[in-house]
């Protein structure tokens, strides 16, 4: 019989052949489905996951939306190898956006390159004190983090949406729910000209080589690991819970929060209600892809990105209704999901050792 | 077979007809939404209007859609993707949309763009939006007189000029003709949720409200009204399916005239930017069949109010009218302007309760 | 009834999607595997509910049909994450984005239609009590089934082998293996049913609170579902407690706008979360009381290594 046996370790081979791999299955899935809609399933696939790589608008916007996941997952990845689940990164997310574009609005008279820089860190800092109150209320009472980060996300694009429609509404805006546009000091500078992808990413890559040398290196990174896989013995350890707990929260919230200003001063340039799309919960899934390992998470952020703009460029293209962009990314992640198994595990045949042993 | 080959024939004298008498190929028109075309409400309204658009121009026409656009970051995507493959127009309907407009606008400026209930324009962006608060006018006149607790319930969406100019144009339309009428709002904080609005629909009733009125999207409430017993208006749509004892009327956006119009003077080169805000006179607002449930005289009253409003001799915002605090804003026969309106921001005297700030 | 009776009554429907959703995942959870797809389950459920419940004019094929949809999503996560070793994190997220879009796809073409509501069953005698007898027992079937579901997985849980069997497994998989219990099947199990409640939550949904069909109704829902399921501790009946907590807070901000209170509706719109927040805080700082933990192996893959 058929069964499967742990590998030593991550076969290298599988891991970057998974998500190709996975283009096959779910172009075999889908032909099912578009032919029950009536419409030519090869050019949908060609539209879904190969006309984005094609173009340099297309990559541009992959770019512009990789960058918040990677930033956002690669925070929560510290946290979910120590066991803290940060499911409201939306929320951080959106306080990051809130605080940074307060800032940029209060300054907007105010030119000069220490604006931005401001943001930032305010942004930064706001992300981080919205994840510091569920590391509180879990090291001081016990609170579980997973409800509380969900619940403070609400309670953020609430705060969000009384501010815009109240303190950060444009004056001369005919009292429309959005603030001011941000001055050029406080937009992010474009990458490549004549599109959106801005010097944001660069700074998604600096922390990725950051997360990379300190998880590699690092006594911090090596606690961390510890702590998720092995809770008992990292307390006999001698590391300290409640100070990694505090870490990966603040850690996860200040990410969060910088990504949050970087899409308002860059692809949006103002507050707006809609602010908020979801990144944060994405990240969630980008995070596991990429084996909440940096470089994984890197290309599992690139990887969601093209989902999304393929399903758009097919939705124009094929006069598709949106769900479809859902369901094949559905699609497109169980499969990829479940390819992945090979890359940890081998088919083998026959019983195990364990069981001849068993006779 | 012999079928297929006078088809075949048919279709290539067509193209070389055609092919001679129109140099161009179909125009190709592009509408982006905010919400699903199955809503039953906003965004199903304009879908009719797009249906609409390919009825009237048939072949010269290529039409397509994109739905469930959020208002932030992907916006500016949707619409430069939308540009980028050759659309010649493109309607973009939500205010949100208003600032990815004008930025891809800039980039692409030989196509015209259509953004709805926004104010800022281009050489290259038309604005337009429909004075729904003449419906509510109706609908507020209806009421005033219909309701027996005096008690009219409003489910509203987002504290934003448009809904505000809803709630006070159905207030003062009651008020009217019925001085002891008040109006309770409930803010849902959504556009859409069908399962919220319901709650909202429960609560308003509980509390004493006899007739509802909604500015949400989804039929939720008028199901409410339906199953309690009570009566409601619908919201941009006719919503009697849901409710057919409970429903006395509806307020229903009808975006075809102005789209194909504008196709039109596309397609004749005439198109220029514009901002148009069009009501009950030029079509973009239309009532519902009043209910049998409404009196005869009281039909007749909604319909010359109707009429009136059509004529340009009733205007729904007549002073003399104080704002909530009581400062003065109109005075008596002074109607107001259509800048105050489009920025409006206060309660009426007589509405109860904070405008959510 | 007066103003009291109709708002318990509405919490008690408002909440019941909710009350359904987060059993079904306790059970899941207490087999220990972490299934984030509720808001799929839930959607899914909610469009073959209507669909069925409108083509076949039967309430029961429509409840059925529903449950029957939740059990198959959550199956497919099962394949994955019990069978592939996939994760369970992601597997579960991958779900709620899958099972949005299809439910979307589905249900083309049923916008626009309705259906009457589940109707309301009195129950002779019981409702006839003074205050309380309209308020807990006027109600449709679903939301008895609820509270007779909560009491018999309460009772699943701590008086049937079954139910220990269950609770070895989520504890600690390896030792359950060993003593010869068969973790996977049992997984399965509990995700089934944790899909088939969570469709039964979409259901009330689509069929009863406000019978229609539009994509992503269920707005939510499901990861406050998830939320109540670690408020509750993995426990049945404080499920049933959060839920009502929420959807009674969610109600009352509702009635407050209504009675004309001059507080932004923003702000009160955040008190069903910052409630349940605080009562969290609360609940878990008394550290006398049994265990809060979660199932210790709560979104471990099983790996049979023998």
């Amino acid at each position: 019989m058929i069964r499967l046996e742990p590998r030593k370790d991550v076969s290298p081979a599988m891991a970057y052949l998974a998500p190709a791999l996975a283009v096959l299955v779910t172009a075999c899935a889908g032909t099912l489905i578009f032919a029950a809609l009536g419409k030519d399933p090869i050019e949908a696939m060609r539209l879904f996951f190969i006309q984005p790589l094609g173009d340099w608008f297309s990559i541009s916007e992959m770019i512009v939306k990789a960058t918040p996941l990677i930033l956002i997952a690669i925070g929560l990845s510290f946290g979910f190898r120590a066991g803290v689940w940060n499911i409201g990164a939306e929320g951080q997310f959106t306080l990051g956006a809130l605080a940074g574009g307060a800032t940029a609005l209060a300054l907007y008279d105010v030119a000069g390159y220490w604006v931005l820089p401001l943001m930032c860190i305010t942004g930064a800092l706001a992300g981080m004190a919205w994840a510091a109150i569920p590391a509180l209320l879990r090291t001081r009472f016990n609170a579980n983090e997973i409800l509380v980060t969900l619940m403070l996300s609400y309670v953020a694009v609430l705060l969000l949406s009384v501010l815009i429609h109240g303190a950060l509404k444009d004056p001369e805006g005919m009292n429309f729910p959005e603030s001011r546009l941000f001055h050029d000091s406080a937009t992010l500078p474009i990458l490549f000209e004549g599109t959106r992808a801005h010097i944001g990413f660069l700074a998604a890559l600096a922390v990725v080589g950051i997360a990379w040398f300190t998880l590699g290196r690092h006594i911090f990174g090596f606690q961390v690991k510890v702590m998720g896989q092995a809770p008992r013995a990292a307390r006999f350890g001698g590391f300290i819970e409640n100070r990694v707990i505090w870490f990966s929260l603040l850690l996860s919230g200040a990410l969060a929060g910088l990504a949050g200003v970087f899409e308002a001063a860059g692809p949006v340039g103002q507050l707006v209600p809609a602010l908020p799309v979801g990144y944060g919960f994405t990240a969630i899934i980008v995070a596991f892809l990429g084996r909440l390992q940096p470089v994984g998470i890197v290309i599992a952020g690139f990887v969601m990105a093209l989902t999304y703009i393929g399903g758009e460029t097919a939705q124009i293209e094929m006069n598709l209704p949106s769900a479809i962009t859902g369901v094949f990314q559905g699609m497109f992640l169980f499969s990829l999901l479940g390819i992945d198994v090979f890359a940890r595990y081998r088919l083998r045949w026959g019983k195990s050792s364990a069981q001849t042993a068993k006779g | 077979m012999k079928r297929m080959i006078s088809k075949l024939a048919a279709f290539s004298v067509a193209a070389f007809v055609g092919g001679a008498a129109l140099a161009d190929d179909p125009m190709k028109i592009g509408f982006v939404y905010v919400g699903p075309v199955g809503d039953h409400g906003w965004t199903y309204e304009h879908e009719q209007g797009r249906l609409a658009v390919e009825k009237a121009f048939g072949d010269k026409v290529k039409t397509t859609y994109v739905e469930n656009v959020s208002e932030g970051p992907d916006a500016t995507r949707v619409i430069q993707q939308l540009a980028r493959s050759g659309h010649d127009m493109i309607f973009t309907t939500s205010f949100g949309f208003m600032n990815p407009t004008l930025k891809v606008a800039k980039t692409f400026p030989k196509v015209k763009f259509e953004h709805a209930t926004g104010f800022k324009r281009a050489a290259n962006v038309s604005t337009y939006s429909a004075r729904f608060y003449e419906g509510r006018t109706v609908i507020g006149l209806i009421a005033g007189k219909m309701t027996k607790s005096n008690t009219i319930g409003y489910i509203a969406s987002f504290p934003i000029p448009e809904v505000v100019r809803g709630i006070n144009a159905a207030y003062l339309a009651a008020k009217s003709v019925n001085p002891d009428v008040k109006i309770k709002i409930v803010w849902v904080n959504t556009w859409f949720d069908p399962g919220k609005e319901a709650d909202a629909a429960k609560a308003l009733i509980d509390q004493g409200a006899d007739i509802l009125m909604q500015h949400t999207d989804s039929p939720a409430a008028m199901q409410i009204a339906e199953e309690r017993g009570i009566m409601a208006f619908g919201q941009a749509s006719d919503m009697v399916k849901f409710g057919p004892n409970a429903q006395l009327t509806s307020i229903i956006d009808d975006w075809a005239p102005y789209y194909i119009a504008r196709v039109q003077a596309a397609m004749d080169g005439t198109w220029k930017s514009q901002d148009t805000w069009d009501g009950i006179k030029q079509g973009m607002v239309a009532m519902a069949d009043f209910s049998h449930k409404i009196p005869t005289d009281m039909q007749a009253m909604a319909q010359k109010a109707v009429d009136d409003i059509v004529a340009g001799t009733r205007h729904s915002f007549t002073g003399p009218i104080n704002k909530q605090d009581g400062s003065p804003w109109l005075k008596a026969g002074e109607t107001a302007s259509d800048g105050d309106l489009a920025g409006m921001n206060f309660y009426v005297e007589g509405v109860e309760g904070a405008l959510p700030k | 009834m007066d103003l009291l009776q109709a708002i318990l009554q509405g919490v008690i429907v408002a909440s019941t999607p909710l009350v359904f959703a987060a059993l079904g995942e306790v059970v899941t959870e207490r087999s220990g595997v972490l299934n984030l797809g509720v808001e799929g389950m839930m959607i899914m459920g909610a469009v073959a509910g209507f669909a069925i419940t409108l083509d076949s004019g039967s309430y029961f094929a429509g409840i059925l049909g529903a449950a029957l949809a939740g059990a198959l999503a959550a199956s497919v996560f099962g394949l994955l994450t019990q069978f592939l070793m996939s994760n369970q994190v992601a597997t579960g997220l991958a779900l709620t984005i899958f099972g949005l879009g299809v439910a979307a796809l589905i249900g083309q073409g049923y916008s626009g239609e309705t259906t009457p509501a589940l109707p309301v069953l009195p129950i002779p005698l019981l409702s006839e009590i003074p205050f309380i007898g309209p308020i807990l027992f006027v109600h449709d079937p679903l939301v008895y089934l609820s509270v007779v579901m909560v009491v018999g997985v309460t009772l699943f849980l701590n008086r049937t082998r079954a139910g220990l069997i269950l609770k070895a497994v989520g504890d600690n998989h390896d030792a359950a293996h060993a003593i010869g219990y068969r973790v996977v099947m049992v997984r399965m199990a509990a995700i089934a049913f944790g899909g088939a409640c969570a469709g039964l939550g979409g259901a009330y949904l689509s069929i009863v609170q406000t019978p229609l069909w539009v994509e992503n109704m269920t707005a939510g829902r499901g990861w406050i579902a998830l939320a109540i399921v670690v408020f509750s501790a993995w426990r049945p009946a404080r499920a049933l407690m959060g839920a009502y907590l929420f959807g009674g807070v969610t109600l009352i901000q509702l009635h407050i706008q209504g009675l004309g209170i001059e507080i932004a509706s923003q702000y009160l719109s955040m008190l069903p979360y910052l409630v349940t927040i605080l009562v969290l805080t609360v609940i878990s700082y008394d550290k006398t009381r049994a265990k809060l933990n979660a199932p210790a192996c709560l979104g471990r893959s099983f790996y049979a290594s023998s």
